[in-house]
């Protein structure tokens, strides 16, 4: 296998984007990382999209060849592919054009991310996002996604003594973080306060619990690492690149609130890097609810399983402590355009690496990226370094 | 939900009908057809579940989708049936009742209704023991 590295990165702004379609969020996000990496789009090999649900949300399939065609890269009739796995569809886009390059049958692919989430009303997103969990036995009884998300908490709290100030802080400390980001939806800090007055959605999550409901796109250039500096003087080396599944539903999981396939995902991404969690210096963890940031941090090793809402309430996810924890804004903070995400998270990071991300910027050289799909059915982990 | 979808596991969803691997011993509610420890050398029987079991973890749903607006807030729960099997249901109680290894028993329910004229859902759901 050969070695990867990232060469352009480009992110939209997050938000409700009225005025902006689905197609033109992709290739705003694509010009921006074409434009970074100082390349034409004729020296792309293919292209993987990661899109949760335009079938729902703007009643479009074919998503792959409608990207490229608009982003112009039809000329060369390039494969161009549409990647799914809820909420995880960015990540397996990365992981998918990383593989490809690895592998020797490409030398330069695009993998990017985009969800037109607003051009639906709020209870057709719900269903639509119910989706990622399992329809007929889960949706149908009358789960929401936040519910589910919810009795992992109840589970969570029960076992291992987090308080609901805890919870509030991973909020808290994301919109910290998403105020210095200029491309975050949400750039304003928010109080403990705030979190746990808010509107009821899911006992125990309140409504500032929850990521948003979001329109943007993200893409990122990967190539031989040896080709890397023909584009740029500051290429990022794709160190692991690993997916894991697990059960569809909450409920045959082993264990409630630990997420197994990121366990799985992540000791597979240290193996492949050759690194252990302590020399990660930052991550972007899938934290759609407040209790998601807490799992992760432990399952993908950061402190023991039951730590990391006292990790959290201490400062050490913030930034300047011993492992910034979604210097984004995360997904609660930047947004979270679902198929965007795992792209989003990518291009965080190599911002962070190259050192251009101004008022975030964490002094590290390895960092880690953590994408969900659903409760915990897919997950991708990637790691980066300089 | 289109009415076929429906009514092809309506026997499992009106008397909490799953499967049973006779190979193993396991026991599948949502049913399977393929036990995922034998896979092809399973050998899989329908199996009525008793229907007794405790609440595993809960949620109190406040903003659910449109189909089920009117009934919230209401009681969501991992429950665990006595045959070793975990599903979602609801539980039949009030928010302030539930609680982790609350014993709980099925019950035959309306799910939901399709507007005035259309298909109404029947289903299994969870009462106190």
């Amino acid at each position: 296998m050969r070695e990867v590295a990232v060469v352009g990165i480009g992110v939209t702004e997050f938000g409700e984007k009225w005025e902006t379609s689905f197609r033109n969020l992709f290739v705003e996000a694509g010009a921006m990382a074409l434009e970074d990496a100082n390349m034409s789009g004729d020296q792309i090999d293919e292209m993987f999209v990661g899109n949760m649900s335009a079938g729902r949300f703007v009643l479009q399939e074919h998503i792959g060849a409608l990207i490229a065609d608009y982003a112009g890269l039809v000329g060369n009739h390039i494969p161009a592919t549409r990647t799914e796995a809820a909420c995880a569809s960015g990540g397996l886009a990365f992981r998918q054009a990383y593989t490809t390059v690895a592998s020797g049958l490409n030398d330069i692919v695009i993998a990017g991310g985009v969800e037109k989430m607003t051009d639906v009303g709020g209870s057709v997103t719900t269903d639509a996002l119910a989706g990622a969990a399992d329809r007929e036995w889960e949706g149908l009884v009358g789960a929401t996604f936040p519910g589910l998300y919810a009795m992992i908490a109840t589970d969570y709290m029960h076992r291992y003594g987090l308080t609901r100030e805890q919870l509030a802080m991973v909020s808290v400390k994301n919109h910290a973080n998403g105020a210095k980001n200029p491309i975050a939806q949400y750039r304003k800090e928010i109080t403990v306060e705030d979190v746990i007055r808010s509107t009821r959605v899911a006992d125990p999550l309140r409504l500032l619990d929850c990521s948003p409901v979001t329109d943007g796109a993200a893409a990122v250039i990967l190539c031989p690492m040896e080709m890397a500096r023909q584009f740029t003087d500051t290429p990022i080396r794709v160190l692991a690149s690993a997916q894991a599944c697990d059960t569809i539903s909450l409920h045959d999981r082993r264990d409630i609130s630990t997420l197994d396939a990121t366990v799985a995902a992540g000791k597979r991404a240290y193996a492949q890097a050759g690194v252990t969690p302590k020399e990660i210096g930052m991550v972007e963890v899938h934290d759609c609810f407040t209790i998601a940031e807490i799992c992760a941090i432990e399952d993908l090793g950061f402190c023991a399983k039951g730590e990391a809402g006292k990790l959290t309430e201490d400062g050490q996810t913030a930034l300047g402590g011993s492992i910034p924890v979604n210097t984004s804004g995360g997904l609660k903070s930047c947004g979270h355009p679902v198929g965007a995400t795992g792209i989003k998270q990518v291009a965080e990071i190599v911002a962070q690496l190259r050192g251009e991300a101004g008022a975030r910027q964490v002094d590290a050289e390895i960092g880690m990226t953590h994408n969900v799909g659903g409760t915990g059915a897919t997950v991708v982990c990637n790691i980066l370094g300089v | 939900m289109s009415v076929p979808r429906y009514w092809r596991k309506q026997q499992n969803r009106y008397r909490l009908r799953g499967t049973h691997c006779e190979t193993c011993g396991r026991y599948f509610f949502p049913p399977r057809n393929l036990c995922p420890t034998c896979r092809r050398d399973g050998t899989i029987v329908d199996y009525e579940f008793k229907g007794d079991g405790k609440v595993r973890t809960y949620s109190i749903i406040r903003t659910a989708s449109e189909d089920y607006d009117l009934q919230t807030p209401f009681v969501l729960a991992v429950v665990e049936l006595e045959e070793g099997t975990c599903l979602t249901a609801q539980v039949i109680c009030t928010p302030e009742e539930v609680y982790i290894g609350m014993p709980v028993k099925k019950a035959f329910r309306r799910i939901i209704a399709d507007g005035d004229a259309g298909v109404i859902v029947y289903g299994t759901k969870f009462v106190p023991a």
